[in-house]
């Protein structure tokens, strides 16, 4: 597996660390209900397909980077910032 | 103990005797070992799963609580999951309370198991010998040693000339982290793994499971908070009661009832070299990497690392882990440079959120879920079916699997062994 980080162009997955689903949002502290914590933390989607999730370039620029991946063949769909993931429109 | 059967359909027990009738015919008498099911319209309970956890359940409901109209539905051959593609170690060296009974009566059972079901598994207890490398290491290993002893489980703490004696050809020369002893558990071992589905699966056809293959559950029947069935591809099947045991592919039955699970799904490699005559007795783990290794009765070393570590479905994985692994196995026996590998695979392994299984009810009346096994499910698939079987006929689960809760990520009783949080690829 390759990733084409936008800054340091198409690089080996060994440089890159995984966190999983970019989808869950740390719901807003004190305000929180146990419950939505609780799933914020714990549940996941898993699908089997197109998944969006949160890889860090440790052995690059250092960046967070939301890669568009399919679960079933491991093929890269998209790679974005998180300027450009949070600003819409995957690349 | 057989319960109520056509006397006609059983097939023959295995015994000397019919072995050397076999041989005396040229072997040509052998009967196919289960029947190959087609499915009816209705039945007490569907078992969604033919790996080894949902073989396991279905023959335990049958030889335990006498419910015999079951059916295992697989969506392709039994034995295709992770139960014939894992690296066969069994062992109950696990800390935690909520973890420790139930893995233990999972060994017990392994090993009263072949005479159990009527089949050779090769249960093989060579001992299992997790290696430490560090003082803090060697306490943690202690630690847990004395818990398994707690629990009334075997351990022996080795030092590093015990370590030496047992397995002489690892590197005590100049490792970058030497040997200082390790944590054996002389009962754990391997054994035979697709001849757990097998014998499973014959077991349980004996006593009048049918067991359905190619046959994939597209969806599930849900009336009023309550199960009613489920649609396949081979057409809607109605049941009292269903039982998920689909391993790497939970989370995508569980959308089917619209649930989300703590569940990730992860690729986990496998490794298996030429054949060779025997050169290791037991199961090593190396503690300063992620290697393990064990030889199989054919010859071939079986061996294995992390898991690739992101979500996977494709049952294969990548190059960065056969390095990694590799190189532990250099480094911890130098010996190995010199032989070839012959073939690796890839599994699906659902990676809970603590590291641990899930045994329990759904939210939906009438749907159990076992699930949540990460890479360490097949030692766990007597106990497993047993305790699953025990939830599912009874309506309340087994002693021994009582902190099995899919509530306890939300009430915060997890049993994370190793202390990693809720991120699977740590586990
Ligand atoms: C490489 C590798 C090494 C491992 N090593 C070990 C080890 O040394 N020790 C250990 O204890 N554990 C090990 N494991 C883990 C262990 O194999 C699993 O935890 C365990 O086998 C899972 O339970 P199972 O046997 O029921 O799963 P499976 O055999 O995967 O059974 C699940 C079944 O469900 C079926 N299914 C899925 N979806 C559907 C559907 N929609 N309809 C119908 N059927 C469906 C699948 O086809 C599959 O056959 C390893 C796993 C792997 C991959
Ligand atoms: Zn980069």
């Amino acid at each position: 597996m390759r990733i084409a980080c936008p800054h340091c162009g198409p690089r080996d997955v060994q440089e890159f660390s995984y966190l999983g689903d970019a989808k869950p949002q740390r719901p807003d502290g004190m305000d929180a209900t146990e419950a939505a914590m609780a799933d914020y933390v714990h549940q996941r989607d898993n699908p089997a397909g197109s998944h969006r999730e949160l890889w860090y370039h440790g052995a690059g620029c250092h960046a967070w980077l939301v890669v568009t991946r399919d679960t079933r063949t491991h093929a890269i769909a998209a790679v974005e910032t998180m300027a450009q993931a949070r600003a819409g429109a995957p690349a | 103990m057989p319960g109520p059967l056509d006397r006609n359909r059983i097939p023959m027990r295995y015994s000397i005797f019919s072995l050397a009738a076999q041989t005396l015919k040229g072997h040509r008498g052998w009967k196919p070992a289960w029947r190959d099911a087609a499915p009816k319209p209705a039945y007490d309970v569907l078992v969604i799963g033919g790996g080894g956890h949902g073989l396991a359940t279905a023959y335990y409901l049958a030889s335990q609580h006498g419910i015999t109209n079951v059916a295992v539905i697989e969506k392709g051959y039994i034995g295709s999951g992770n139960v014939g593609r894992n690296t066969t170690i069994i062992r109950s060296n696990y800390l935690l309370p909520g973890n420790t009974p139930f893995y233990e009566l999972s060994l017990k059972l392994w090993e009263g198991l072949e005479q159990d079901i009527n089949y050779n598994a090769m249960v093989s207890q060579r001992g299992v010998l997790n290696l430490f490398h560090s003082d803090a290491q060697r306490d943690a290993f202690a630690r847990r040693g004395n818990a398994m002893r707690l629990a009334g489980v075997d351990a022996d703490l080795l030092d590093r000339e015990q370590v030496r004696a047992m397995v002489p050809f690892l590197n005590y020369a100049d490792g970058r982290f030497p040997i200082q002893g390790g944590l054996l558990q002389k009962r754990g071992g391997s054994v035979r793994h697709d001849a757990v589905a097998w014998g499973y699966a014959r077991a349980a056809d004996r006593r009048g499971v049918d067991i359905i293959q190619n046959c994939e559950v597209t969806g599930l029947s849900i009336d009023n908070g309550r199960i009613t069935g489920v649609e396949t591809t081979r057409g809607p099947i109605r049941a009292g009661k269903v039982a998920l045991a689909v391993a790497g592919n939970s989370s995508r039955l569980a959308a089917m009832a619209g649930m989300r699970l703590p569940i990730e799904s992860h690729v986990l490699q496998a490794f298996v070299s030429e054949g060779l005559k025997p050169l290791i007795d037991t199961v090593v783990t190396y503690g300063a990497g992620h290697f393990y290794i064990s030889q199989s009765d054919k010859g071939g070393l079986v061996f294995g690392g992390d898991i690739d570590g992101y979500n996977s479905y494709a049952q294969r994985g990548n190059l960065p882990v056969i390095e990694d692994v590799m190189e532990s196995a250099m480094a911890l026996w130098p010996g190995l440079g010199r032989v070839r590998m012959l073939r690796h695979w890839g599994g699906i392994m659902d990676m809970s959120m603590d590291g641990s299984p899930i045994i329990d009810h759904t939210p939906v009346e009438g749907l159990y879920l076992n699930a949540g096994w990460c890479y360490g499910g097949f030692k766990a698939t007597p106990a497993s079916g047993f305790c699953f079987a025990h939830l599912i006929a009874r309506d309340a689960p087994h002693e021994v699997a009582t902190a099995y809760r899919l509530d306890r990520f939300a009430t915060g009783y997890v049993i994370d062994e190793k202390g990693a949080g809720a991120q699977p690829n740590l586990h």
